[in-house]
């Protein structure tokens, strides 16, 4: 456990250093990867013995954020490989200084924490924290490159997370309120195990407060639609690794904060408002899931920027994962989780192909991207593979978790199921039409000097199609806990 | 039931505001002169200028209509009724079942519209500018006076002015943060609706910027004596509204002639230190652009707004 | 003066405290000149430390007077200080710009309070602290904050009404509840001052980029 949150905060002092040498790459990799281990040790730990409290009970690891956890340290350290040859590359295009890399170490290490820290804190204040502090981190990494356009990005993104969170806090405080009642004032009243226990005697109008506020502080982080404005800008300014972690890992973890709420305010509505109220919190999520995939499908087609393309595609994801969360019950639960999963591991390989893609070509403009099979079929493939994979095409993991979730949808909330699929017809129709070109056909791209790090991308692919074919046991035991934690 | 005692009461109030209205005019003068290094004119200056003015001969204009001869008078007799409305030294008075805020509001505008229509009366381009520009702060200030008073209203739970003055004179002394942005408010349409500094400037005739000197340009003689008498006393009822709202201890509440006897220095202290207040106001602030005189009533009018707000939130 | 005059007084003078804040935040968004701009900010500070010390006199909750310093060093102090040396380092002397005119903004303002206050009004009915009717006039104060950041059109006002927000948020912990527990405040404290040192960086290099500070040239990006 302090492994897992030590050694990015170790690495973030030592890279901040040296983050500018020549190996400092390396040694980044190496961070992600102690990491990624103390992870792997955290969830084999609570698979064998179940949730588990640490150090005063400030650090609660349970069956869903574990998972989230191993998803973090594994996508942080594919990712850090990736941006190994990636960064070098840029900093020979003369993008970056060796000052910009030293930054971009760091804070890639601090984002890790940030995110962890978020994952597994017990107390809600301290997870408003490090999402402001993970806001923060991001943004000196989408401003990594000085231009006109990632200033910009970054000023907006900052400008629309900061009031974002600033009403996450609100709601939190709100939360703490409520809770000040029961458990009385100190650190104890915004612990969630303790708030989880007592979460049926929450003063319900209150909560539902709260929850709008919260609803509205996290999901600017998530980039639900009507907030999801700096959320194109910033993939597409930013690094290709930042955007890769961003879609990959800060959405889907902005959106574990948001259930950690909705699941207290569930608990206190149902109990203290029963009838029509009780599904307060999961009309609101289902509303904006399914605004986000309408709108998110329909923006898809008009991109010229491929990451700015795939941004948009992430929001349209985030929307029905929020969609599957707010209709609840155990199947749609379980097809969030692993939709969760699957996105995040499709998106970021395809994020590092589309990285090295327009690095080839010099450009993000997907009209003078042309020919990737030609020039290096292993880009090329990865592209087209995780484009359709992303699509829901079977047999890969999405296509899984997107039946599961249409057909809940059909079963629970049948007019959203039409509204669904056509959006899903849409961005199908707009991305496939997009990245078909780029790939085949003829070539006008250059040699890199350095060779790009495909592990990751096909690493990420390989365990997507896994899941959709086949999900393990142990693991689908799990994504039915957590599934079950959520309700 | 009104006693004699009441009605002797009423009629000191009445004389004692026509009297001292000028005296606190000149206080003001007095004040602002001393302030700007200046040597002072006498504090008794505006009564030897109605003197002086009573015996001069009226000039009237050859399309001056009879309305334009009566509205000096009537503006007068206006202010007069506010004066005697609004509790000054006791609040058990024979004219208490008429003093209701609202009507104190509508008296001050029955007395503005008389004036603006005798501006536009003989036509000159001077009286109709004035008359529109008074007008206009009118039209603002209106809403912002009717909101504090307001504000004042919920408190007491009554629109009355007694029963207003009365709830706050005699309660213990409790913060009403409502009532200290009323206060602000009022004391910014006090400014405009007396044609004070910020707003308008009452010893200037500089044509761009005046507002009630252009309206009474055409007046001479006795009409104007009793135009200028009239703002006087306006001032003086604006002065004595502030204080029965905002600082009422010290008004008798009984109609006996002790109680408002010993209310008399605590008038005249308090007008005194107000008049001092405004002078200074008057000497720190420089005029504002007629354009401008629109957003700062508004934000008169904002902060009434929020009094009332702040009390149904705070204070309910 | 007893306890038992404090006691009686001390919520009387919290809600007057409330009620400046309200005032300084409406005062604000009026504003057009920014170096006073930022002495009202300074001023909302010492406000709120105020009133988290008196909550904390009055409650006993001893570590809001940890609170209250922490505000009057960081934000009263600090902050004033760096936003002051921003400013004469980029000799930005002229006018705040607002993207509306003044009198728009202030009844939009209006509106927000009274949204504010309806949203608020069953939460402080449930409240049982000394200053429970003021967790409306805090998220009046956030809004306005809100509405300051959204129509102002150069950077230095946003970044202020960034931390007047945060000066609204602090307001409502202190009020509802006694202001949240030492850990997260020590971490909401740290974030702004981080956050506000960040944007200081952006808001040279973006004067660097666009030789302006008006945030209007950074709307390039946008769909086509």
């Amino acid at each position: 456990m302090l492994a897992l949150l030590g050694s990015p905060l170790a690495g973030a002092a030592v890279l901040a250093l040296v983050g500018h040498r020549d190996r400092a790459a390396e040694l980044n990799v190496a961070f992600s990867m102690l990491t990624f281990l103390a992870a792997a040790t955290l969830t084999a730990r609570v698979i064998a013995g179940g949730a588990l409290t640490v150090l005063d009970e400030q650090f609660f690891v349970d069956s869903l954020n574990v998972f989230l956890v191993a998803l973090t340290a594994f996508v942080g350290m594919t990712t850090a490989m990736f941006s190994r040859p990636y960064m070098r590359i840029e900093r020979d295009h003369g993008r970056v200084a060796a000052g910009g890399l030293r930054l971009y170490h760091s804070m890639y290490q601090m984002f890790t924490f940030t995110m962890l820290l978020v994952l597994t804190t017990n107390n809600l204040g301290i997870m408003w924290v490090a999402m402001e502090a993970a806001t923060l981190t991001t943004v000196l990494l989408v401003a990594l490159y000085r231009t006109h356009a990632s200033l910009e990005a970054a000023w907006k993104y900052f400008i629309l997370c900061g009031v974002g969170i600033a009403q996450a806090l609100f709601g939190t405080m709100l939360v703490y309120f409520a809770a000040e009642k029961v458990l009385g004032s100190g650190t104890g009243a915004l612990l969630w195990t303790h708030l989880d226990g007592v979460k049926a005697s929450l003063e319900p109008t209150v909560m539902s407060i709260a929850f709008v506020f919260l609803l509205v502080g996290y999901g600017t982080k998530v980039g639900l639609v009507p907030l999801h404005n700096w959320l194109p800008d910033a993939h597409a300014e930013g690094p290709t690794p930042v955007s890769a972690v961003l879609s990959g890992l800060l959405l889907n973890v902005a959106l574990y904060a948001l259930v950690r709420c909705k699941v207290l305010t569930d608990g206190a509505l149902v109990s203290g408002a029963p009838g029509e109220r009780a599904a307060f919190a999961s009309r609101l999520l289902m509303g904006f899931g399914l605004l986000s995939v309408v709108v998110a499908a329909f923006f898809l087609s008009r991109q010229r920027d491929v990451k700015r393309m795939f941004a948009y595609s992430s929001v349209e994801h985030m929307g029905l994962i929020t969609f599957a969360f707010g209709m609840g019950g155990p199947v749609a639960s379980f097809a969030g989780l692993l939709h969760m999963t699957v996105h995040s591991l499709t998106k970021s390989a395809i994020f590092f192909a589309v990285g090295h893609a327009s690095q080839k070509a010099g450009t993000q403009i997907m009209d003078d991207i042309r020919g990737l099979i030609r020039s290096n079929p292993t880009v090329g493939w990865g592209l087209m593979l995780g484009t359709v994979a992303i699509l829901g095409m079977p047999p890969f993991g999405v296509f899984a978790s997107e039946f599961l979730i249409l057909t809940q949808a059909i079963a629970l909330q049948p007019w959203a199921a039409p509204i669904l699929l056509l959006s899903l017809g849409v961005a199908f129709a707009a991305v496939f039409g997009k990245v078909q070109p780029m790939v085949f056909g003829d070539s006008n791209l250059i040699r890199l000097p350095h060779q790009p790090a495909l592990v990751p991308v096909f690493s990420h692919l390989a365990i997507v199609l896994m899941l959709g074919l086949w999900t393990p046991p142990y693991l689908a035991d799990w994504y039915r806990q957590a599934a079950r934690l959520i309700g | 039931m009104i006693s004699a005692a009441g009605i002797a009461a009423q009629l000191t109030e009445l004389a004692l505001a026509v009297v001292l209205a000028p005296l606190l005019t000149g206080w003001v003068n007095q004040c602002r002169a001393w302030l700007q290094n200046r040597s002072a004119p006498g504090l008794l200056q505006p009564y030897r200028m109605l003197a002086k003015l009573f015996q001069k001969e009226v000039a009237l204009a050859h399309n001056a209509s009879p309305m334009f001869r009566t509205a000096p008078y009537l503006v007068f007799g206006c202010l007069c009724v506010a004066a005697a409305i609004v509790p000054t030294l006791g609040t058990d008075l024979p004219l208490n079942a008429v003093a209701d805020a609202i009507a104190l509001v509508g008296l001050l505008a029955l007395a503005r519209m008389f004036i603006a229509l005798a501006g536009m009366d003989v036509g000159t381009a001077f009286g109709s500018l004035g008359a529109r520009r008074e007008m206009l702060v009118g039209f603002l200030a209106e809403p912002a006076l009717l909101m504090v008073l307001f504000t004042a209203s919920l408190i007491s739970h009554s629109t009355s002015l007694a029963t207003i003055v009365e709830t706050l004179a005699h309660r213990e002394l409790v913060i009403y943060p409502s009532m200290a942005f009323a206060g602000i408010a009022f004391t910014m349409v006090s400014l405009a609706e007396n044609a004070r500094i910020p707003v308008d400037n009452p010893s200037t005739h500089l044509e761009l910027t005046m507002i009630h000197e252009a309206m009474v340009l055409e007046y001479s003689g006795r009409h104007l004596a009793m135009i200028e008498w009239a703002a006087s006393l306006k001032l003086f009822v604006y002065s004595c509204m502030g204080l029965a709202l905002f600082f009422p201890w010290g008004v008798a509440e009984g109609g006996d002639w002790l109680g408002i006897v010993l209310a008399l220095p605590g008038l005249f202290v308090k007008l005194a230190i107000g008049g001092a207040g405004l002078s200074l106001i008057e000497t720190v602030s420089a005029k504002l652009r007629i354009f401008r005189a629109p957003e700062f009533l508004g934000t008169a009018f904002l902060l009434a707004v929020l009094a009332m707000l702040v009390h149904v939130l705070l204070e309910g | 003066m007893s306890m038992a005059t404090l006691m009686h007084y001390a919520p009387q003078v919290i809600n007057l405290l409330a009620a400046l804040l309200l005032l300084l935040a409406f005062a604000m968004l009026a504003q057009r000149r920014i170096q006073l701009l930022i002495n009202l900010f300074a001023a909302q500070g010492l406000v709120l430390a105020a009133s988290a010390a008196l909550v904390g006199l009055v409650s006993g909750q001893h570590h809001l007077f940890v609170s209250a310093g922490i505000t009057l060093v960081l934000k009263v102090v600090v902050l004033p200080l760096i936003l002051h040396w921003l400013i004469r380092r980029l000799n930005v002397k002229w006018d705040v710009e607002t993207l509306f005119n003044i009198p728009t903004t202030m009844l939009i303002g209006i509106v927000l309070v009274i949204l504010a206050f309806n949203v608020a009004q069953p939460i402080s009915l449930l409240a049982g602290t000394v200053a429970r009717s003021t967790l409306g006039i805090a998220l009046a104060a956030i809004l306005l904050a809100f509405l300051m950041m959204i129509t102002r059109s150069k950077a230095v006002p946003q970044v202020i009404g960034f931390l007047a927000m945060e000066n609204g948020l602090f307001f409502a912990a202190t009020s509802a509840t006694y202001g949240i527990p030492m850990v997260v405040e020590f971490g909401v404290a740290l974030d702004v001052l981080v956050g506000a040192l960040i944007l200081g960086i952006f808001i040279f290099q973006i004067r660097e980029r666009f030789d302006s500070l008006d945030t209007r040239h950074l709307e390039k990006l946008k769909e086509q």
